[in-house]
């Protein structure tokens, strides 16, 4: 009776990680998956955060888009999305975990525009630099510390989504969780169950420590110094 | 799947054509005046969970809050712990409390919400907390008051703006996170939603879900937000 048991069982059976639809082709495809979906992500959120950070506008519609897909559940959106013209499979799965991903990319984004010393700006102004150069050698690099922390808040929320796309046959990890379920809990399910829930908390947490490596590793070392606490989407501007 | 050779006409609930010609529209009034029971029913037990959930959370989270306020090393140890259980995604975490507290009740849904809601409250009390005036708090001890005097008057009163924040947001989070729970069929208006979905891809079923779904954190969040406005007037005279 003793599920976490049986879910450790579970995962120690080689069988079960090489078997067609095992974790590892599971595994493959939740990080195919995630992956897609934040590059999409980062492809629309960071270009208009940064655009909007740059001209200095549009805080309210941040936070408002950022407060509004809280309110949206992800199962909605990969339950609607297949009957689009996306079609069933891959593609709406990954628009839907990119729409999750925006809000996180786009609010750090604009934040970490906005949070520059208006002073350091003055001076770029003042040394004769265009818009652009601006932008480009003074206000991106000063926020590489916000971009890289809404990466990992976005990365790591896909992640986490992606394991619902076992409801819509998205495939992913998620799958394993649902196939548990399948057997059914007196047949030895329980153990399916929990093991899969293992692997995809493990990953959240291995994805959310590795970029929170990455996110040191790209901060300028005087820029490390004064940490401050990442801003997240679920909590713009308290 | 016998009720789908029979005559169409009585079974028309139960399947859905799945062309996407009328006979499947995205929204039907007809779908809502047919289903009225069940739908309610649905947006029921939804908005029951969300508010069991919040409300449970909110008697936990705030002493936790005060504790980490008063002892200030546990701050960091609290507030780690909360973020690493919040990466931990929802259904995981359902997978892993399911199959133990059993799968025919809501328990489960309803720990896994508490816990997520739990962190979104902690956090925001704690900011609430940390945010009022050094000041304010020696004013307040050169006036004689003890301290939990000097918390129940003073400091969780100017705390709440963090606290109702935190209220909010936990409460329109937690209506989006209650549709995971129909993992185990436990999802309120995410059954009706899912199965939608697994009924040859109904769309009116799956749309009048997930409307009613954000309609509800919405109102929701109106109602704390009014509500928020009601407790903190100070807030609103400053502001003017």
């Amino acid at each position: 009776m003793n599920y976490f048991h049986e879910g450790i069982v579970w995962l120690n059976d080689p069988l079960n990680w090489t078997n067609p639809g095992g974790l590892l082709e599971r595994l493959q495809e939740h990080l195919v998956i995630s992956l897609w979906a934040v590059l999409l992500g980062c492809a629309i959120g960071w270009p208009l955060g940064i655009w909007l950070g740059h001209r200095g506008r549009g805080g309210g519609a941040v936070i408002t888009v950022a407060n509004l897909t809280l309110a949206l559940p992800t199962l909605a959106l990969l339950t609607i999305l297949p009957l689009t013209p996306l079609g069933f499979g891959k593609p709406p799965v990954v628009v839907a975990l990119a729409v999750f991903a925006v809000p996180p990319l786009l609010a750090n984004a604009y934040t970490g525009l906005r949070q520059i010393d208006p002073e350091t700006r003055e001076a770029a102004r003042g040394m004769g630099l265009s818009g652009g150069q601006v932008l480009r050698q003074v206000e991106l690099p000063l926020s590489v510390p916000y971009l890289a922390a809404g990466l990992r808040t976005a990365a790591v929320q896909v992640v986490a989504t992606a394991a619902l796309a076992a409801f819509v046959n998205g495939g992913g990890l998620g799958e394993i969780i649902s196939a548990g379920f399948g057997i059914g809990m007196s047949n030895g399910g329980g153990g399916q169950i929990v093991a899969g829930g293992i692997v995809v908390a493990g990953l959240a947490l291995l994805v959310e420590g590795l970029l929170a490596l990455v996110q040191r590793l790209v901060t300028p070392r005087p820029l490390r110094t004064r940490r401050r606490r990442r801003p997240s989407a679920a909590a713009p501007a308290a | 799947m016998s009720f789908l050779s029979r005559a169409p006409a009585p079974a028309w609930p139960l399947a859905a054509p799945a062309d996407d010609g009328p006979g499947n529209p995205w929204f039907s009034w007809r779908y809502v005046h047919d289903n009225a029971d069940e739908i309610l029913s649905a947006l029921q037990f939804h908005a029951g969970l969300t508010a069991r959930a919040v409300i449970i959370a909110l008697i936990v989270a705030l002493p936790l809050a005060v504790v980490a306020y008063w002892w200030r090393p546990l701050t960091g140890p609290i507030l780690a712990l909360s973020g690493v259980l919040y990466t931990i995604p929802s259904l995981a975490l359902l997978a892993l409390i399911a199959p133990a507290v059993g799968t025919t009740r809501d328990t489960s849904v309803l720990i896994a919400l508490v816990l997520y809601a739990l962190l979104v409250l902690v956090r925001n009390a704690l900011a609430g907390l940390t945010q009022v005036p050094g000041e304010v708090r020696d004013a307040a001890a050169g006036m004689g008051y003890g301290r939990f005097g000097r918390l129940l008057r003073i400091e969780l009163p100017l705390a709440l703006p963090g606290i109702l924040t935190g209220l909010r947001l936990a409460t329109v989070s937690t209506v989006a996170l209650v549709t995971v729970g129909s993992l185990i069929g436990q999802g309120g208006l995410g059954d009706m939603i899912l199965g939608g979905f697994r009924n040859n891809f109904y769309k009116a079923e799956i749309l009048t879900g997930a409307i009613l779904c954000v309609a509800l954190a919405l109102v929701l969040d109106l109602a704390l937000a009014g509500i928020g406005r009601l407790l903190t007037p100070w807030t609103r005279e400053r502001r003017s």
